[in-house]
Formats: structure tokens, sequence, C-alpha cells
């Protein structure tokens, strides 16, 4: 449904590299997700693939359209929710809603099954100008926006960014029920807890692709055991656990440690701390996170 | 089409909204309408004098008379010295010093010429440049009467070196009283015509750019031409309602009616729209923030106010700027505006200037369009 193949995009007449051959593919009815941290490239992969930008190099393609020749045919058959709330904030929810209607061709009763879930909730305000909405109520309006023309694929840049734990969890949901309709989903986020959420993901860094799998295969990838380290002294513990020769990686995670080591297995780490005055240290073995793959293939 | 229909839609919608702004508009023009022609007037009155006479005759006393009986002069002082009078004029008590010397009567009387003397404050320069000139032109007036009377009186002797003089008589011509309302409320309606309608185009598309709505338009199946009109239809709406306003305030309250059509009037006002629109939309192809626009336009526009002979005529301006100033659509639209309205003129006088107007409009809209392609 969507294809990447080997784009490259570099901004400041060559001069900053954006993203670095890129080569990923969407398959239909996927719930994909890019996901890296901020500066990581995955705006300009949307800009590029939702026909605003011209990639330097390489070859996009949207449900069957070529981004640069066919750009007219993809703008009517993608929805996009840009990053940043970029509806009219002078209009009201209602006239918002009708005026992307419209410029596609078709009208809100139309295709109200759609967005009926999301829209139901933002209803009671349909009078209410845009610019005087809640975060959580622009982004739901920006997401019926976007689908107001029934799109086959689904672009949205960054849609939790800011928003609350319920939001986003409700947004999500939303997104398996719009999976649910057959639409093609490439969703972005810096947010790791999200990334399970997908069907797909591809991890992305500093503009190249670290590696594209889903969840599951990606935390299996990661080799070895993880084992998470507390003490009350946080401070002393990350010094004297980086110090300790047997630790290959060493990371902090909230209020624990998370870390590997050289022979695979845990070994006299927590021996070596308590000869070092952290006697009330733990250590237990988890499941590793996507956030542990990522940090992991970054230092590969 | 129907796409445009919707945008209009749109586009008005936010317009009429946003009623500070429409206020602002409309309104404010109006009121510069009605206080700059008063303001901007270049007939100097009050030209304060002072007057240093040295002869203290008839002949002085009735020179004197004749200057402030003109109504351009108000004699501030009647000094005995013409350093007095000199020192009026440096503390701005007046503005212009004149010495009639000592013997004037007698000497003008056997010599049949005598100089007076005249210090003109020449800092402010229209001031200095007409009540010079009035000056001027009484006291040759005056001593044309002097010599006359003086020739009824000795008909007998005559004098037959006395050559024929050639006097030449003026009219003005379409402004027969030189009245600068109806020269300048035209030209001023122009201006304000051109800050709203170039100014605000251009913020408004910034504002969609700054806000990040063109983005998500962009990516709709609305076509840039169609967006780009749909731009600027409501500001030729605006533009037009403006200078509906402004006729009806320069009837109510100046008078002016034009004498040519109102047709040809706007026939050209949509051509001259249709060049300032494109400078509008260029500025914005330029600019990234309402912020890059505001100082753009502001340059344009001070520019076009300060050349395009609103207050100085072109014509006396160096060759080179001349030459800029043929590329300024409201130099164009303020000759047509005051050719039909105090001449009368019909389409085919002002074809040439309407003709600029056009090529203006199609060169800017058509590098605003490719600009705007390249950029985006």
């Amino acid at each position: 449904m969507i294809t990447l193949d080997n784009i490259t995009k570099t901004y400041n007449k060559g001069t900053v590299l954006a993203v670095k051959d890129i080569s990923f593919e969407v398959k239909p009815g996927e719930l994909f997700g890019l996901i890296g941290p901020d500066g990581a490239g995955k705006t300009t992969l949307f800009r590029i693939l939702t026909t605003l930008l011209l990639a330097d190099k390489g070859r996009a393609m949207v449900n069957g359209f070529d981004v640069v020749k066919d750009y007219t045919k993809i703008r009517n058959s993608v929805g996009y929710m840009p990053g940043r709330f970029s509806l009219y904030q002078d209009l009201t929810i209602e006239e918002n809603l009708h005026f992307f209607a419209t410029v596609f061709g078709t009208t809100i009763k139309e295709n109200y099954a759609l967005i009926k879930d999301i829209y139901q909730q933002i209803e009671p305000f349909k009078d209410r100008r845009a610019g005087k909405l809640s975060g959580g109520m622009k982004q739901k309006l920006a997401l019926c926006c976007a689908l107001i023309h029934k799109p086959a694929v689904l672009f949205l840049d960054e849609p939790t960014t800011g928003v609350d734990v319920v939001s986003r969890k409700e947004f999500w949901e939303m997104l398996a029920r719009l999976k649910a309709e057959g639409i093609t989903i490439l969703v972005s986020t810096p947010y790791m807890d999200e990334a399970k959420l997908c069907d797909r993901i591809a991890l992305i860094q500093k503009g190249t692709i670290l590696s594209v799998d889903n969840p599951a295969d990606i935390v299996q990838s990661f080799p070895g055991d993880l084992y998470a380290v507390q003490a009350a002294n946080t401070h002393l513990l990350l010094r004297e656990a980086r110090a300790y020769e047997g630790t290959e990686t060493c990371f902090a995670f909230g209020d624990a440690l998370h870390v590997t080591f050289r022979s695979g297995v845990a070994d006299g780490l927590l021996a070596h701390l308590k000869t070092r005055g952290l006697d009330d240290a733990t250590m237990e073995k988890i499941t590793p996170g996507i956030e542990d793959c990522f940090i992991h293939l970054l230092k590969n | 089409m129907k796409t445009l229909g919707f945008l209009l839609e749109k586009e008005f919608r936010q317009l009429l909204r946003n009623r500070q702004l429409l206020r602002t508009l409309l309104l404010a023009p109006l009121i510069q309408l009605i206080i700059l022609p008063l303001a901007a007037d270049y007939t100097v009155k009050n030209i304060g004098i002072a007057v240093a006479d040295n002869d203290h005759s008839t002949t002085s006393l009735r020179l004197i008379e004749k200057i402030v009986s003109s109504g351009y002069f108000k004699l501030q002082g009647y000094t005995a010295s013409y350093h007095d009078a000199l020192g009026m004029v440096e503390a701005d008590k007046a503005d212009l010093a004149l010495q009639i010397p000592a013997h004037f009567e007698s000497d003008l009387v056997r010599e049949d010429k005598k100089q007076v003397y005249v210090a003109i404050n020449a800092i402010e320069g229209t001031k200095a440049n007409l009540g010079g000139a009035y000056l001027n032109s009484i006291i040759s007036d005056f001593n044309e009467n002097v010599r006359a009377q003086w020739q009824v009186g000795s008909a007998s002797t005559g004098s037959p070196e006395e050559a024929p003089q050639v006097s030449v008589a003026s009219s003005n011509w379409y402004n027969i009283f030189l009245n600068y309302h109806l020269y300048m409320v035209p030209a001023i309606l122009v201006t304000l015509v051109t800050a709203m309608v170039a100014m605000q185009s251009a913020f408004n598309i910034v504002q969609e750019k700054e806000s990040g709505t063109i983005e998500q338009i962009n990516v709709t199946p609305i076509k840039k031409h169609i967006f780009i009109i749909g731009k600027m239809v409501p500001f030729m709406v605006l533009g037009i309602v403006l200078f509906t306003m402004g006729l009806l305030v320069g009837w109510i309250g100046y008078g002016i009616v034009p004498l040519g059509s109102l047709w040809v009037l706007y026939v050209s006002l949509i051509v001259y729209l249709f060049s300032m629109l494109g400078l509008g939309l260029l500025i914005a192809t330029y600019s990234g923030t309402q912020q890059q626009a505001m100082s753009l336009s502001f340059f344009f526009i001070n520019i076009f106010n300060m050349m395009s002979g609103v207050f100085t005529a072109v014509d006396s301006m160096p060759a080179w700027a001349q030459a800029i100033v043929t590329t300024f659509p409201p130099s164009h639209f303020i000759k047509i505006m005051r050719a039909v309205v105090l001449k009368g003129s019909g389409f085919s006088d002002i074809l040439p200037w309407l003709g600029a107007l056009a090529v203006i409009g199609i060169v800017l809209n058509g590098w605003a369009v490719l600009n705007y392609r390249k950029t985006s």
C-alpha cells in the first residue's frame, strides 16, 4: 500500500541530511508505526509520502500511485493529520468538517459512519471555534477532518504528542477501529510504549531505519538476558554498575537500571554492589521492551 | 469551479467573522479620506511678514497695504530697521522680511527704478517658495500700476522708449479654481485602496502558512490556481466596496462627482486591483511570517505613496526615477483617476495607462505563481 525505495532527502542545499536511503513497505490494512526520537526524520517521510515535499533521490508509491507523477491521485485518496494542529481556528468544528468534506467533493452525511464514534464525542461543541477547543478535542476534530473523505491510507504524524495518557489510550482504540474498517494507517510516535500497539514498526534514528519488524519479533531479537537493578542511591548505583567489568550496557529507566552482561547472563554484579555499600540493591530478570531494543540497536 | 465556491464561502465566513479587522479595513480609510485632503492642502496662507520701511512715503505705504490685502500675508511687524525685521524672522515670528529702502518713492519717480530687498526663511521649503513667488507677483503688479498711473498723469510727455510688454494670461483648465481637494481626493483614495488590498491579501495568505493550514489545503485536491483565485476574489470585492465608499465620501464631503463614466472608473479599478493583488501574492510567496510580509509591504506602500504622483508631480522627477515609477501600478491608476474624475476621460484616453496596469498585473501574478510553485 505504501512503498519507499531508497528515499533520501536533504535540506539547505544538501548540507543537512534529513533521511537517507529509506526503504520499507506498508501492507494493505496494516497499522504501521514509525518510531523514533524527535529529529529522526519522521515528519520528512510523512511530507514526502503526502506529496508536500520532493525527495532528492528514490521512489515512493502510495496506494499504487507514484508520489511525484500521480500526486493529484494521491491527494484524493489519503488523509493527513500533521503533527501541528492545522485546521482553521476561526471556523467552528462543524464548519471545518464541512469545508474539508466539500473540497474532497463529498458530504459529512456520506461518510458519517466512519467518523461517528469520534465525532460524537465532540459534536456537543460543534458550534465552538476550533481555536477554543482543548488539545484532545482538537486532535479528534483533526482526525475527523482527515477521515471525512474515506481515505484508503491515513497518515498520522505524532497524533498523541502532548495529549494526556487517557486520551492517548482512547486514540489508539480509535485507530484499532479504523484499521478494522480496512484503512491502512501509517502513524509516527516518539513514545515507545505505543509501538506494541502497531502491527509492524520501523525504528528510525538520525534519518536511517534501524529495524523493521513486528513488535514481538523486535523484542525477540534482543540478544541475551536483561535485568532490572534497583537501589535507593540511584546515583551511586549507576556509577558502580557502569564501572563493573562484567557490564555490557547499563541505562537508567525511571528509577531502575536496565543492565546486560558480557556473559549474557547475570553474574556477580549484585555481590559487587554490596561490597560498594549498596546493601539494598536488588536485581531481577525482565522481558525487554521496545525501548530496550531501540537502545540496543542504536549501540550497534 | 464548485471548489472555488466552497473556498469563497470559507474566505468570506472568516472575513466577516473577524469584525474588528473588517471595521478597521473599511472605516480607517474613510476617516483618512475625510481628514487627509483637508490637511494636504498646498495653498499657503498666513505667511508672516515683517516690513522695515525706511521710506515712510505714500508709495511704500500703498505697497504694504497691497501686500497685506492680498490675503496671503499677515503683517507681523512694522519695524524701523532691516535688522529688526530679520530679527523677527530669526525669532520665527515672521517668515519673510521686506526692506523698503529710504528714498524709495523719490528714486522711483526720478530714476524710474528702485530695488526692494526680501529675505525669506527657507526652512519650510513650500512656504518659502510660494511666499516668495506671491510677493514677487504682488510687487511687479504694484510696479506696473504705479507706472501706469504716472504715464496717465504725464501722458503729454509720453515716453517713446517704453516698449510694449508681453503679458501672459493663464486660465486653469479642468480645475478652474485650482481646488486642491479636487486634485487630492482621488489620489488619496487610490493610496488607501492600495494599502488595504496589497497588504491584507499578503497577510491573509501568509497567515495560512503560519498556522499550517496551507499544508492541510495542499494535501487536498484543491488546485493551486483555484486556491489563489479564492484568495484574490474577497479582496477584490473588499477593494471595490472601499472604493465605492470613498467615492461617496468624495461626493458628500467635497462635492466631487466624477466627470467621466463610472463604468470606465470601475473597469480600471478592477484591472488595478488585479495588479496590486499580484503584488500582495508575490509578497506572500517571499514571506514566511506575517512580520516579514508586513515589513516588505510597508517598503512598497511607502515608496508608492511618495513616488506615484500623489503629492509631487512625477514629471518633475529625474529621468531614472520616472523610469522606475512607470512600473508602479498606483502611478498609472492615479493618472486614470484624475483624468476620469476631473477631465471626464474615456477608455481611448486612458488606454496607455490601463494597458500598463494590465501588463504589470500579468507580470506580478505570473512571477508570484512561479515562485509559489517553486517554494512549495
